[in-house]
């Protein structure tokens, strides 16, 4: 790099911080107060501090940052827009339905009437029910590849589980119905019903579309993000918990549940609570597994609908603006519902290693 | 050894055991899902399905040459549109992003990363479709939104891990800030930088949700921005939930193809951070 003429500045001392070094630069020189000349200088007539007016002095540093500032705007105002944009178009629906809209089970589009229950109940049953697969599966993963499984295998396990999250929505889908629906067909299915069809659970004629085949597919696809937010939580956990616990004579399986997972509980639910931010959300695969009937039934094996393929199927078709708009507000919903989730499950990783914010890089 | 410590070692042995098993399901599940794709698809794959556009239903043959030409567009314009902001929002918040400002940016970007594609899919409609028309521009604004968090997020962190000395010394040279900023700290995280890009469109490449009503999907082979367009993904939705066993076939095929082009782009982000650790520094 080539010095510029009349630069000047090796003194130390003269800038508070490291950061604040970038405030001085090639502008400098043109200034009409040396501010570091003599001692005397601090009290020579400088109406402003003297590092406001470095800091003005380059034009290039004032473009690039109000350059970077305008582009980081960006999201802020898009989140914002978004939200209005919602809010404004669900407002009809939002006000000829009132509250009810949330438990009413109508959803008449002919007579403008409409009612989101069975969504919401979808939504939320499909997606617990995927937790209840996914989160073993998931803390299994994690708690071998961090805690266990000999060196070699770690990288190669954990790869093989984060290319789980690359397969798009569209082929899990796709996955689902020709090949798991089929499978839960011949082989889950008939011995479940010979067991447990007496219960309101396993009811009903199975037709291959279900509750149960949606929750599947949907374990599978969070698996990774779960597996990968824990993997970065447990070893975000120190080494000395560890030892501690194996240095008083515990087995290595009592060391990673007694001192390892305790202490990284926060960050474990927020992993999980991640994951059901994911599957809330989760479109396209649930979509077209699930059966998308307008139903609050019990039974795994029947069909059931969820938010989010509501509008997968119905925005393109929604012929009256009350159909619109009912649907704007079940996007509505769905929006909010993910934000709150995703925020309590981010304020809860960020517990476990503040600052740091372990985890934000596996998303 | 005691009873007690017995079944204490057989505790930890039978939970060492059984947490490898979930994880081997968890790698067993992929290996599954990837086999079908290959045994399901790959037949299906000859000349004709890349050069092809779709016949008419119930006539077989025909290829998915617009779905493959579209989601090369769509795709593209996206990363045209959300890459500059997303790095320049992650630029922002590893150099400024220290304020108050930084922070509600930073979280900005956590919360839209778990915002469900489909909601941004409404968003879009709302501001390109609602006022105009369905158009593939539309559906690559959609994506590029999608995109912007996460690359803005990757981007920070990549920077972030720049050392400091890097920064002092081209300042103590007598570097602006902004230069300082664009050709020795980005520079250095370049490689960081253009892996989390990779995967930001590799993630994007396989959405479905959000173009359903904005790109919309296309029978014809279409280049133009301004009308709709079909993608690999659309079709394989059209494919896979319509009768006929010739759109399952091609649906597989597609699907394959869908999951090359996006393994592909993983491959490189691999590829791409390894070159750091060969060159910078």
């Amino acid at each position: 790099m080539r010095l510029r003429g009349g630069f000047f500045l090796s003194m130390p001392g003269c800038y508070r911080s490291v950061t604040d070094v970038a405030y001085v630069s090639r502008g400098m020189t043109t200034l009409p107060i040396d501010p570091l000349a003599t001692p005397g200088a601090v009290d020579a007539p400088a109406p402003r501090p003297r590092w406001r007016t470095l800091r003005g002095a380059n034009v290039g540093d004032r473009l690039y940052r109000g350059a970077l500032t305008a582009l980081a705007v960006v999201l802020p105002l898009l989140l914002l827009t978004l939200l209005a944009e919602l809010v404004v178009s669900a407002w009809p629906a939002i006000k000829q339905f009132g509250l009810p809209f949330v438990w009413s089970s109508v959803w008449d589009p002919v007579a403008g009437v409409f009612g989101a229950a069975p969504m919401i109940f979808g939504t939320l049953a499909s997606s617990l029910l995927a937790l209840c697969i996914a989160v073993p599966l998931a803390l299994g993963v994690a708690i071998y590849i961090s805690e266990f499984a000999p060196k070699w295998i770690r990288q190669p396990i954990a790869f093989l589980v984060e290319l789980l999250a690359a397969i798009p929505s569209v082929v899990y889908g796709l996955w689902g119905v020709f090949v798991l629906i089929p499978f839960l067909r011949t082989w889950v299915v008939p011995p479940l019903r010979a067991t447990l069809g007496w219960t309101p659970l396993f009811s009903g004629v199975f037709y291959g579309s279900s509750l149960l085949a949606g929750a599947i597919i949907l374990a599978i696809m969070i698996v990774p993000y779960i597996a990968a937010v824990a993997r970065e939580v447990l070893l975000a956990v120190p080494a000395s918990q560890r030892e501690a616990a194996l240095g008083m004579g515990a087995t290595r399986w009592e060391a990673v549940w007694t001192a390892v997972v305790p202490y990284g509980r926060a960050g474990l639910i927020g992993a999980v609570i991640l994951g059901l931010g994911r599957a809330l959300g989760e479109t396209m695969a649930v979509t077209m597994v699930i059966g998308n009937r307008h139903d609050i039934g019990l039974s795994v094996l029947q069909p059931a609908y969820t938010m989010a393929a509501a509008l997968a199927n119905e925005f393109s078709e929604a012929t009256t603006d009350i159909y619109l708009s009912a649907l704007f507000e079940v996007g509505l919903i769905l929006f909010v519902v993910t934000v709150v989730v995703n925020a309590l499950a981010r304020v809860l990783i960020w517990q476990v290693a503040r600052g740091t914010a372990v985890g934000s890089r596996a998303l | 050894m005691t009873t007690r410590g017995l079944r204490r070692h057989l505790t930890s042995g039978f939970m060492t055991g059984l947490v490898a098993l979930l994880s081997f399901l968890a790698v067993v599940s992929l290996l599954l899902i990837l086999g079908d794709l290959v045994a399901k698809g790959a037949s299906s794959l000859d000349w004709n399905f890349f050069t092809q556009n779709p016949v008419p239903a119930g006539q077989s043959g025909g290829g998915v040459a617009n779905a493959i030409v579209g989601t090369l567009i769509i795709v593209g314009l996206a990363a045209l549109i959300g890459l500059p902001v997303g790095i320049g929002t992650g630029l922002y918040l590893a150099e400024y992003g220290s304020g108050r400002l930084g922070w509600v940016v930073r979280f900005v970007a956590d919360v839209m990363n778990g915002t469900p594609s489909i909601v941004i899919g409404i968003f879009a409609w709302t501001w390109l479709v609602r006022p105009w028309h369905f158009s593939a521009l539309a559906g690559a604004v959609s994506l590029a939104i999608l995109m912007v968090p996460m690359i803005a997020r990757t981007t920070e962190e990549m920077v972030r891990l720049v050392p400091h000395s890097l920064r002092e010394a081209a300042l103590a040279l007598g570097y602006p800030r902004w230069r300082t900023s664009l050709r020795i700290v980005a520079r250095t995280a370049l490689a960081g930088i253009v892996t989390g890009c990779l995967v930001g469109v590799a993630r994007i490449a396989g959405e479905t949700a959000p173009l359903l009503f904005t790109a919309l999907g296309n029978l014809n082979f279409s280049t133009s921005i301004l009308q709709p367009m079909q993608t690999l993904s659309l079709q394989i939705f059209t494919y896979a939930t319509g009768p006929f066993d010739e759109w399952h076939r091609l649906a597989w095929a597609a699907a394959l193809v869908l999951m090359g082009l996006v393994l592909l782009l993983g491959v490189a982000a691999r590829w791409a951070i390894r070159q750091r650790d060969g060159t910078a520094r």
